[in-house]
Protein backbone atom coordinates (compact mmCIF):
# COMPACT_ATOMS: atom_id res chain seq x y z
CA UNK A 1 0.00 0.00 0.00
CA UNK A 2 1.64 2.71 -1.02
CA UNK A 3 1.09 6.02 0.55
CA UNK A 4 0.60 9.61 -0.77
CA UNK A 5 1.05 13.22 0.65
CA UNK A 6 -1.20 15.92 0.15
CA UNK A 7 0.73 17.33 -3.05
CA UNK A 8 0.54 13.93 -4.95
CA UNK A 9 -2.18 15.55 -7.60
CA UNK A 10 -0.32 18.76 -7.39
CA UNK A 11 2.99 16.54 -8.50
CA UNK A 12 1.23 14.60 -11.32
CA UNK A 13 -0.46 17.65 -12.22
CA UNK A 14 2.87 19.58 -12.91
CA UNK A 15 4.30 16.21 -14.75
CA UNK A 16 6.13 14.95 -12.17
CA UNK A 17 8.04 11.54 -12.76
CA UNK A 18 6.62 9.34 -9.45
CA UNK A 19 8.70 6.33 -7.90
CA UNK A 20 8.34 4.28 -4.90
CA UNK A 21 10.45 6.21 -1.79
CA UNK A 22 9.83 4.32 1.25
CA UNK A 23 6.56 3.28 0.67
CA UNK A 24 5.46 6.60 -0.73
CA UNK A 25 4.47 7.89 -3.93
CA UNK A 26 7.05 10.63 -4.53
CA UNK A 27 7.91 13.12 -7.26
CA UNK A 28 11.60 11.87 -8.81
CA UNK A 29 11.61 14.96 -10.77
CA UNK A 30 9.37 16.81 -13.26
CA UNK A 31 11.34 16.44 -16.46
CA UNK A 32 15.21 17.11 -15.59
CA UNK A 33 16.99 16.09 -12.20
CA UNK A 34 19.73 18.05 -13.27
CA UNK A 35 17.94 21.33 -14.06
CA UNK A 36 16.05 21.17 -11.25
CA UNK A 37 19.63 20.35 -8.85
CA UNK A 38 20.57 23.49 -10.86
CA UNK A 39 17.46 25.92 -10.25
CA UNK A 40 18.49 24.84 -6.27
CA UNK A 41 22.09 25.31 -6.55
CA UNK A 42 21.65 28.90 -8.07
CA UNK A 43 18.73 30.29 -7.31
CA UNK A 44 15.50 28.76 -5.48
CA UNK A 45 13.77 25.38 -5.63
CA UNK A 46 11.03 23.30 -3.74
CA UNK A 47 10.95 19.56 -2.28
CA UNK A 48 7.80 18.24 -0.94
CA UNK A 49 9.23 16.57 2.12
CA UNK A 50 6.02 15.48 3.65
CA UNK A 51 6.57 11.68 3.75
CA UNK A 52 8.94 13.06 6.79
CA UNK A 53 7.68 11.71 10.06
CA UNK A 54 6.75 14.61 12.67
CA UNK A 55 6.71 13.43 16.56
CA UNK A 56 5.37 15.35 19.44
CA UNK A 57 7.10 14.94 22.97
CA UNK A 58 5.08 16.90 25.42
CA UNK A 59 5.89 16.00 29.58
CA UNK A 60 7.60 17.51 32.15
CA UNK A 61 10.23 15.12 32.30
CA UNK A 62 10.68 15.69 27.98
CA UNK A 63 14.42 17.42 28.26
CA UNK A 64 15.32 14.45 30.83
CA UNK A 65 13.94 12.11 28.19
CA UNK A 66 15.77 13.52 25.08
CA UNK A 67 19.35 13.65 27.11
CA UNK A 68 19.13 9.99 27.47
CA UNK A 69 17.19 9.00 23.82
CA UNK A 70 19.63 10.83 22.20
CA UNK A 71 23.51 11.19 21.15
CA UNK A 72 23.94 14.76 20.82
CA UNK A 73 23.20 16.68 23.97
CA UNK A 74 19.54 18.75 24.11
CA UNK A 75 20.82 21.12 26.67
CA UNK A 76 22.30 22.71 23.63
CA UNK A 77 18.90 23.76 23.00
CA UNK A 78 18.27 26.71 25.27
CA UNK A 79 16.58 28.92 23.15
CA UNK A 80 12.61 28.61 21.75
CA UNK A 81 12.79 27.28 18.31
CA UNK A 82 16.12 26.27 18.16
CA UNK A 83 16.74 23.07 16.18
CA UNK A 84 19.48 20.40 16.89
CA UNK A 85 20.94 17.69 14.66
CA UNK A 86 21.14 13.95 16.35
CA UNK A 87 22.01 10.47 15.92
CA UNK A 88 19.40 7.56 18.08
CA UNK A 89 21.33 4.91 19.01
CA UNK A 90 20.52 1.56 19.86
CA UNK A 91 22.50 -0.29 23.06
CA UNK A 92 25.23 -1.55 20.45
CA UNK A 93 25.70 2.14 19.33
CA UNK A 94 24.44 1.36 15.95
CA UNK A 95 22.41 4.47 14.21
CA UNK A 96 18.47 4.06 14.37
CA UNK A 97 17.91 7.18 12.59
CA UNK A 98 19.35 10.33 12.46
CA UNK A 99 16.73 13.42 12.95
CA UNK A 100 16.41 17.33 13.77
CA UNK A 101 14.62 18.15 16.83
CA UNK A 102 13.30 21.57 18.10
CA UNK A 103 12.53 22.78 20.90
CA UNK A 104 9.36 24.83 21.73
CA UNK A 105 9.39 24.53 25.31
CA UNK A 106 10.42 22.33 28.24
CA UNK A 107 7.13 20.26 28.21
CA UNK A 108 6.81 20.15 24.40
CA UNK A 109 9.42 19.02 22.00
CA UNK A 110 9.28 18.33 18.21
CA UNK A 111 10.90 15.64 16.19
CA UNK A 112 11.33 15.15 12.52
CA UNK A 113 12.41 11.66 11.75
CA UNK A 114 12.88 9.71 8.38
CA UNK A 115 10.39 8.22 6.43
CA UNK A 116 11.20 4.88 5.69
CA UNK A 117 11.92 4.14 9.67
CA UNK A 118 8.58 5.68 10.83
CA UNK A 119 7.37 2.89 12.41
CA UNK A 120 10.38 1.36 13.81
CA UNK A 121 11.41 4.88 15.26
CA UNK A 122 7.69 5.37 16.69
CA UNK A 123 7.83 1.79 18.75
CA UNK A 124 11.33 2.97 19.82
CA UNK A 125 10.78 6.23 20.99
CA UNK A 126 7.27 5.04 22.50
CA UNK A 127 9.45 2.59 24.21
CA UNK A 128 11.73 4.65 25.70
CA UNK A 129 9.11 7.39 26.56
CA UNK A 130 7.30 5.46 28.74
CA UNK A 131 9.71 5.70 31.94
CA UNK A 132 9.91 9.33 31.40
CA UNK A 133 6.26 9.99 31.13
CA UNK A 134 6.50 11.49 28.00
CA UNK A 135 3.81 11.53 25.24
CA UNK A 136 5.09 10.71 22.02
CA UNK A 137 2.09 11.99 19.43
CA UNK A 138 3.02 11.86 15.44
CA UNK A 139 1.28 14.70 13.42
CA UNK A 140 0.37 13.46 9.98
CA UNK A 141 -1.81 16.55 10.09
CA UNK A 142 1.29 18.55 8.95
CA UNK A 143 2.89 18.63 5.42
CA UNK A 144 6.39 19.87 5.01
CA UNK A 145 8.10 21.64 1.85
CA UNK A 146 11.72 22.20 1.82
CA UNK A 147 12.73 25.36 -0.53
CA UNK A 148 16.08 25.47 -0.84
CA UNK A 149 18.96 28.03 -2.96
CA UNK A 150 20.75 30.89 -2.53
CA UNK A 151 17.45 33.26 -3.18
CA UNK A 152 14.87 30.73 -1.28
CA UNK A 153 14.79 32.68 1.66
CA UNK A 154 13.70 35.75 0.51
CA UNK A 155 11.30 34.17 -1.75
CA UNK A 156 9.53 32.89 1.31
CA UNK A 157 9.76 35.86 3.27
CA UNK A 158 8.19 37.53 0.16
CA UNK A 159 4.56 35.36 1.32
CA UNK A 160 4.37 35.99 4.85
CA UNK A 161 2.25 38.42 6.38
CA UNK A 162 4.35 41.83 6.79
CA UNK A 163 4.34 42.04 10.52
CA UNK A 164 6.32 38.26 10.50
CA UNK A 165 9.04 39.57 7.84
CA UNK A 166 11.62 40.99 10.16
CA UNK A 167 11.79 38.54 12.59
CA UNK A 168 11.71 35.32 9.44
CA UNK A 169 13.91 37.65 7.96
CA UNK A 170 16.57 37.51 11.44
CA UNK A 171 16.23 33.93 12.01
CA UNK A 172 19.52 32.16 12.62
CA UNK A 173 20.63 29.14 11.23
CA UNK A 174 18.72 25.98 12.87
CA UNK A 175 16.35 28.13 14.40
CA UNK A 176 12.54 28.02 13.79
CA UNK A 177 9.60 29.90 14.64
CA UNK A 178 6.13 30.47 13.69
CA UNK A 179 4.93 32.71 10.94
CA UNK A 180 1.70 34.10 8.88
CA UNK A 181 1.99 32.57 5.38
CA UNK A 182 -0.59 33.38 2.69
CA UNK A 183 -4.02 33.74 3.34
CA UNK A 184 -3.47 33.90 6.98
CA UNK A 185 -1.98 30.12 7.09
CA UNK A 186 -0.01 28.84 9.89
CA UNK A 187 3.52 27.57 9.23
CA UNK A 188 6.22 26.60 11.32
CA UNK A 189 9.47 27.83 9.52
CA UNK A 190 13.03 26.50 10.23
CA UNK A 191 16.40 27.31 8.85
CA UNK A 192 17.71 24.33 8.26
CA UNK A 193 17.90 21.68 4.83
CA UNK A 194 19.14 19.18 2.66
CA UNK A 195 20.96 20.52 0.30
CA UNK A 196 23.77 22.78 1.19
CA UNK A 197 21.94 26.10 0.57
CA UNK A 198 20.85 28.20 2.29
CA UNK A 199 16.46 28.08 3.05
CA UNK A 200 13.64 27.22 4.69
CA UNK A 201 11.85 23.63 5.64
CA UNK A 202 8.20 24.89 6.25
CA UNK A 203 5.57 22.71 8.58
CA UNK A 204 2.36 23.36 7.31
CA UNK A 205 -0.94 22.29 8.06
CA UNK A 206 -1.98 19.80 5.37
CA UNK A 207 -4.97 21.72 4.53
CA UNK A 208 -2.65 24.27 3.67
CA UNK A 209 0.10 22.92 1.11
CA UNK A 210 -0.95 23.21 -2.05
CA UNK A 211 -1.91 26.55 -1.88
CA UNK A 212 1.58 27.17 -0.32
CA UNK A 213 3.04 25.21 -3.43
CA UNK A 214 1.42 27.34 -5.65
CA UNK A 215 2.34 30.54 -3.96
CA UNK A 216 5.95 29.47 -3.43
CA UNK A 217 5.49 28.46 -7.54
CA UNK A 218 3.52 31.85 -8.29
CA UNK A 219 6.78 33.63 -6.73
CA UNK A 220 9.23 31.85 -8.63
CA UNK A 221 10.44 28.63 -6.62
CA UNK A 222 10.69 25.62 -8.81
CA UNK A 223 9.32 22.35 -7.92
CA UNK A 224 11.96 19.75 -7.71
CA UNK A 225 11.98 15.91 -7.47
CA UNK A 226 13.51 13.70 -4.85
CA UNK A 227 16.35 13.34 -7.26
CA UNK A 228 18.06 16.38 -7.16
CA UNK A 229 17.70 16.54 -3.39
CA UNK A 230 20.09 13.36 -3.35
CA UNK A 231 22.55 14.59 -5.54
CA UNK A 232 22.56 18.18 -3.74
CA UNK A 233 22.94 16.21 -0.30
CA UNK A 234 25.70 14.31 -1.55
CA UNK A 235 27.68 17.13 -3.21
CA UNK A 236 27.14 18.77 0.40
CA UNK A 237 28.00 16.10 2.54
CA UNK A 238 25.03 14.82 4.05
CA UNK A 239 24.03 11.69 5.26
CA UNK A 240 21.27 9.49 3.87
CA UNK A 241 20.35 6.92 6.32
CA UNK A 242 19.84 3.86 4.99
CA UNK A 243 22.71 4.15 2.36
CA UNK A 244 25.62 6.34 4.52
CA UNK A 245 24.66 4.34 8.01
CA UNK A 246 22.46 1.84 9.59
CA UNK A 247 22.12 0.02 12.47
CA UNK A 248 25.34 -1.86 11.81
CA UNK A 249 27.13 1.15 11.91
CA UNK A 250 28.31 3.86 14.29
CA UNK A 251 28.50 7.38 14.08
CA UNK A 252 32.11 7.11 14.46
CA UNK A 253 32.34 4.84 10.92
CA UNK A 254 29.73 7.38 9.46
CA UNK A 255 31.69 10.62 10.32
CA UNK A 256 28.87 11.50 12.28
CA UNK A 257 31.66 11.99 15.57
CA UNK A 258 30.74 15.58 15.40
CA UNK A 259 27.34 15.28 16.55
CA UNK A 260 28.29 12.49 19.41
CA UNK A 261 28.11 14.57 22.61
CA UNK A 262 30.68 12.55 25.38
CA UNK A 263 29.27 15.56 27.92
CA UNK A 264 30.22 14.12 31.61
CA UNK A 265 27.63 12.21 33.56
CA UNK A 266 24.85 12.07 30.50
CA UNK A 267 23.65 8.55 30.19
CA UNK A 268 22.63 8.18 26.76
CA UNK A 269 21.37 4.93 24.98
CA UNK A 270 24.45 3.50 22.84
CA UNK A 271 27.01 5.59 25.29
CA UNK A 272 29.02 2.25 26.59
CA UNK A 273 29.38 1.24 22.92
CA UNK A 274 30.49 4.00 21.61
CA UNK A 275 33.02 4.72 24.58
CA UNK A 276 33.98 0.88 23.75
CA UNK A 277 34.82 1.28 20.45
CA UNK A 278 36.72 4.66 20.39
CA UNK A 279 38.85 2.97 22.95
CA UNK A 280 39.62 -0.34 20.84
CA UNK A 281 40.03 1.77 17.77
CA UNK A 282 37.33 2.48 15.52
CA UNK A 283 37.92 -0.43 11.99
CA UNK A 284 36.21 1.54 9.38
CA UNK A 285 36.06 5.06 8.35
CA UNK A 286 34.11 7.09 5.48
CA UNK A 287 35.80 9.24 2.93
CA UNK A 288 34.90 10.96 0.40
CA UNK A 289 35.97 10.08 -3.64
CA UNK A 290 36.23 11.87 -6.99
CA UNK A 291 36.49 10.43 -9.99
CA UNK A 292 38.53 11.95 -12.32
CA UNK A 293 37.86 9.97 -15.13
CA UNK A 294 34.54 9.48 -16.83
CA UNK A 295 31.81 7.27 -15.50
CA UNK A 296 30.16 6.87 -12.26
CA UNK A 297 30.28 5.68 -8.57
CA UNK A 298 27.38 3.73 -7.17
CA UNK A 299 25.93 2.40 -4.38
CA UNK A 300 27.91 -1.04 -3.50
CA UNK A 301 30.80 -1.09 -5.57
CA UNK A 302 34.04 -2.44 -4.90
CA UNK A 303 36.84 -0.06 -3.20
CA UNK A 304 40.23 -1.55 -3.17
CA UNK A 305 42.19 -0.10 -0.88
CA UNK A 306 46.56 -0.81 0.91
CA UNK A 307 43.94 -2.34 4.11
CA UNK A 308 42.09 -4.50 2.27
CA UNK A 309 37.91 -3.71 0.69
CA UNK A 310 35.92 -1.40 1.72
CA UNK A 311 32.40 -0.26 0.05
CA UNK A 312 30.67 3.25 -2.07
CA UNK A 313 27.47 4.25 0.35
CA UNK A 314 25.95 7.15 -1.40
CA UNK A 315 27.69 7.75 -4.91
CA UNK A 316 26.49 9.72 -7.82
CA UNK A 317 27.21 11.99 -10.82
CA UNK A 318 27.73 15.18 -9.23
CA UNK A 319 25.93 17.73 -11.52
CA UNK A 320 27.45 21.17 -10.12
CA UNK A 321 31.31 19.44 -10.95
CA UNK A 322 30.28 17.11 -13.45
CA UNK A 323 31.97 14.91 -12.52
CA UNK A 324 31.24 11.03 -9.97
CA UNK A 325 31.63 11.66 -6.23
CA UNK A 326 30.91 9.18 -3.39
CA UNK A 327 30.83 8.02 -0.02
CA UNK A 328 32.46 5.11 0.95
CA UNK A 329 33.31 3.37 4.32
CA UNK A 330 37.18 1.73 3.97
CA UNK A 331 39.23 0.09 6.59
CA UNK A 332 40.93 2.50 8.95
CA UNK A 333 44.85 3.97 8.04
CA UNK A 334 46.58 4.79 5.54
CA UNK A 335 44.44 4.05 2.22
CA UNK A 336 47.08 4.11 -0.69
CA UNK A 337 46.21 4.53 -4.11
CA UNK A 338 42.22 3.58 -4.12
CA UNK A 339 40.39 2.17 -6.84
CA UNK A 340 36.88 1.26 -7.28
CA UNK A 341 35.86 -1.69 -9.29
CA UNK A 342 33.40 -0.30 -12.23
CA UNK A 343 31.89 -3.34 -13.36
CA UNK A 344 35.14 -5.61 -13.56
CA UNK A 345 37.37 -2.08 -14.27
CA UNK A 346 39.67 -1.25 -11.43
CA UNK A 347 39.26 2.57 -12.09
CA UNK A 348 41.84 5.09 -9.81
CA UNK A 349 40.15 7.38 -7.67
CA UNK A 350 40.53 10.23 -5.25
CA UNK A 351 39.91 10.66 -1.77
CA UNK A 352 39.08 13.94 -0.53
CA UNK A 353 37.62 15.78 2.27
CA UNK A 354 34.07 16.94 1.39
CA UNK A 355 31.62 18.78 1.79
CA UNK A 356 32.28 18.25 -2.17
CA UNK A 357 30.05 21.72 -3.03
CA UNK A 358 29.61 25.04 -0.28
CA UNK A 359 27.53 27.79 -1.28
CA UNK A 360 27.01 26.43 -5.28
CA UNK A 361 30.96 26.62 -5.59
CA UNK A 362 33.14 23.02 -5.62
CA UNK A 363 35.41 23.32 -2.82
CA UNK A 364 38.94 23.45 -2.67
CA UNK A 365 40.53 20.23 -3.75
CA UNK A 366 37.47 19.19 -5.14
CA UNK B 1 6.22 11.12 -25.25
CA UNK B 2 7.21 11.33 -28.80
CA UNK B 3 5.96 9.04 -31.83
CA UNK B 4 7.28 6.38 -32.23
CA UNK B 5 9.00 5.99 -35.99
CA UNK B 6 7.37 3.53 -38.18
CA UNK B 7 10.22 1.95 -39.34
CA UNK B 8 12.22 0.70 -36.12
CA UNK B 9 12.65 -2.37 -34.71
CA UNK B 10 13.08 -2.89 -31.68
CA UNK B 11 14.02 -5.13 -28.56
CA UNK B 12 11.89 -5.59 -25.52
CA UNK B 13 14.90 -3.98 -23.38
CA UNK B 14 14.03 -0.93 -25.27
CA UNK B 15 16.59 -0.91 -27.85
CA UNK B 16 15.75 0.21 -31.05
CA UNK B 17 16.90 -0.78 -34.42
CA UNK B 18 17.02 1.32 -37.90
CA UNK B 19 17.98 -0.85 -40.87
CA UNK B 20 19.75 1.27 -43.35
CA UNK B 21 21.25 0.81 -47.02
CA UNK B 22 24.04 -1.77 -47.48
CA UNK B 23 23.32 -3.91 -44.07
CA UNK B 24 23.89 -1.17 -41.44
CA UNK B 25 22.12 -1.52 -38.76
CA UNK B 26 21.73 1.60 -36.79
CA UNK B 27 20.76 1.34 -32.78
CA UNK B 28 19.76 3.92 -30.14
CA UNK B 29 17.64 3.86 -27.26
CA UNK B 30 13.76 4.55 -27.06
CA UNK B 31 12.68 7.82 -26.14
CA UNK B 32 10.37 5.69 -23.67
CA UNK B 33 13.94 4.47 -21.88
CA UNK B 34 15.53 7.51 -21.99
CA UNK B 35 12.51 9.04 -19.86
CA UNK B 36 13.01 6.19 -17.35
CA UNK B 37 16.36 6.78 -16.93
CA UNK B 38 16.56 10.14 -16.65
CA UNK B 39 19.11 12.57 -17.67
CA UNK B 40 22.12 10.65 -19.14
CA UNK B 41 25.63 11.12 -18.31
CA UNK B 42 27.33 9.00 -19.43
CA UNK B 43 28.00 6.67 -22.54
CA UNK B 44 30.34 3.47 -22.75
CA UNK B 45 30.53 3.46 -26.67
CA UNK B 46 31.93 -0.02 -28.36
CA UNK B 47 35.22 -0.31 -30.22
CA UNK B 48 34.92 0.32 -34.09
CA UNK B 49 35.47 -3.05 -35.64
CA UNK B 50 34.43 -5.51 -32.71
CA UNK B 51 32.33 -7.87 -33.02
CA UNK B 52 28.72 -8.46 -31.65
CA UNK B 53 26.26 -11.21 -30.92
CA UNK B 54 22.28 -10.15 -30.77
CA UNK B 55 21.28 -9.57 -27.24
CA UNK B 56 24.45 -9.22 -25.76
CA UNK B 57 25.80 -6.35 -24.12
CA UNK B 58 27.67 -3.75 -26.14
CA UNK B 59 27.14 -0.41 -24.78
CA UNK B 60 26.28 1.06 -21.33
CA UNK B 61 24.71 4.22 -20.41
CA UNK B 62 24.53 5.61 -17.26
CA UNK B 63 22.20 8.50 -15.65
CA UNK B 64 22.57 10.20 -12.75
CA UNK B 65 20.18 7.35 -11.29
CA UNK B 66 21.38 4.14 -12.78
CA UNK B 67 23.88 1.86 -15.66
CA UNK B 68 22.02 0.67 -17.84
CA UNK B 69 23.69 -1.99 -20.48
CA UNK B 70 22.88 -1.53 -24.11
CA UNK B 71 22.17 -4.96 -26.26
CA UNK B 72 22.62 -5.15 -29.39
CA UNK B 73 19.40 -5.93 -31.73
CA UNK B 74 21.46 -8.21 -34.04
CA UNK B 75 24.80 -9.92 -34.90
CA UNK B 76 27.63 -8.47 -37.07
CA UNK B 77 30.48 -5.76 -36.63
CA UNK B 78 30.42 -2.43 -35.04
CA UNK B 79 31.07 -0.12 -37.50
CA UNK B 80 30.36 3.60 -36.78
CA UNK B 81 29.76 4.59 -32.95
CA UNK B 82 28.37 8.11 -32.04
CA UNK B 83 31.08 10.36 -30.90
CA UNK B 84 28.97 13.16 -29.74
CA UNK B 85 27.46 11.22 -26.82
CA UNK B 86 31.13 11.65 -25.40
CA UNK B 87 30.81 15.39 -24.79
CA UNK B 88 26.87 15.45 -25.42
CA UNK B 89 25.55 12.00 -23.59
CA UNK B 90 22.00 14.38 -22.96
CA UNK B 91 21.43 14.06 -26.90
CA UNK B 92 19.89 10.64 -25.94
CA UNK B 93 17.49 12.47 -23.75
CA UNK B 94 16.98 15.20 -26.61
CA UNK B 95 16.48 12.85 -29.80
CA UNK B 96 16.44 9.66 -29.10
CA UNK B 97 14.57 8.45 -32.13
CA UNK B 98 17.54 10.73 -34.03
CA UNK B 99 20.88 12.23 -33.47
CA UNK B 100 20.97 10.28 -29.97
CA UNK B 101 21.82 6.98 -32.00
CA UNK B 102 24.38 4.79 -30.55
CA UNK B 103 26.44 2.80 -32.74
CA UNK B 104 25.55 1.16 -36.18
CA UNK B 105 26.48 -2.51 -37.05
CA UNK B 106 27.25 -4.42 -40.38
CA UNK B 107 24.42 -7.38 -39.86
CA UNK B 108 25.73 -10.66 -40.44
CA UNK B 109 22.44 -12.46 -40.62
CA UNK B 110 19.36 -10.56 -41.50
CA UNK B 111 17.50 -13.47 -40.27
CA UNK B 112 17.99 -11.91 -36.85
CA UNK B 113 15.65 -8.52 -37.82
CA UNK B 114 12.99 -11.02 -37.56
CA UNK B 115 13.00 -11.77 -34.59
CA UNK B 116 12.79 -7.98 -33.32
CA UNK B 117 9.40 -5.99 -32.02
CA UNK B 118 7.77 -3.88 -34.81
CA UNK B 119 6.91 -0.23 -33.73
CA UNK B 120 3.37 -1.30 -32.82
CA UNK B 121 4.12 -4.26 -30.67
CA UNK B 122 7.18 -1.99 -28.94
CA UNK B 123 4.19 1.30 -28.65
CA UNK B 124 2.12 -1.80 -27.05
CA UNK B 125 4.40 -3.24 -24.59
CA UNK B 126 5.35 -0.02 -23.18
CA UNK B 127 1.49 0.97 -22.86
CA UNK B 128 1.06 -2.32 -20.47
CA UNK B 129 4.46 -1.51 -18.51
CA UNK B 130 2.61 1.68 -17.91
CA UNK B 131 -0.72 0.27 -16.38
Amino acid sequence: MTEKTVLNDTHRAAGARMVDFGGWDMPINYGSQIEEHHAVRRDAGMFDVSHMTVVDLHGERAREFLRHLLANNVDKLKVQGKALYSCMLNEQGGVIDDLIVYFFDEEHFRLVVNAATRAKDLAWIERQARAYGVEVKERPDFAMVAVQGPNARARVIGLLHEVDRPRIQKLGRFAAAAAQGPHGMPLFIARTGYTGEDGFEIIVPTEHAVALWQALAGSGVRPAGLGARDTLRLEAGMNLYGQDMDETVSPWEANLGWTIALDEGRDFIGRKALEAQKAAGVPRVMVGLVLDEKGVLRHGQKVLTANGEGEILSGSFAPTLDKAVAFARIPAGEPGQVRVDIRGREVPVRVVKYPFVRDGKPCEGI
Amino acid sequence: MSEIPGDLKFLKSHEWARVEDNGIVRVGISDHAQGQLGDLVYVELPEIGASVQAGTGVAVVESVKAASDIYSPVSGEIVEVNELLNDKPETINEDAFGEGWIFAVRISDRGELDELLDADAYAEQIENEDH
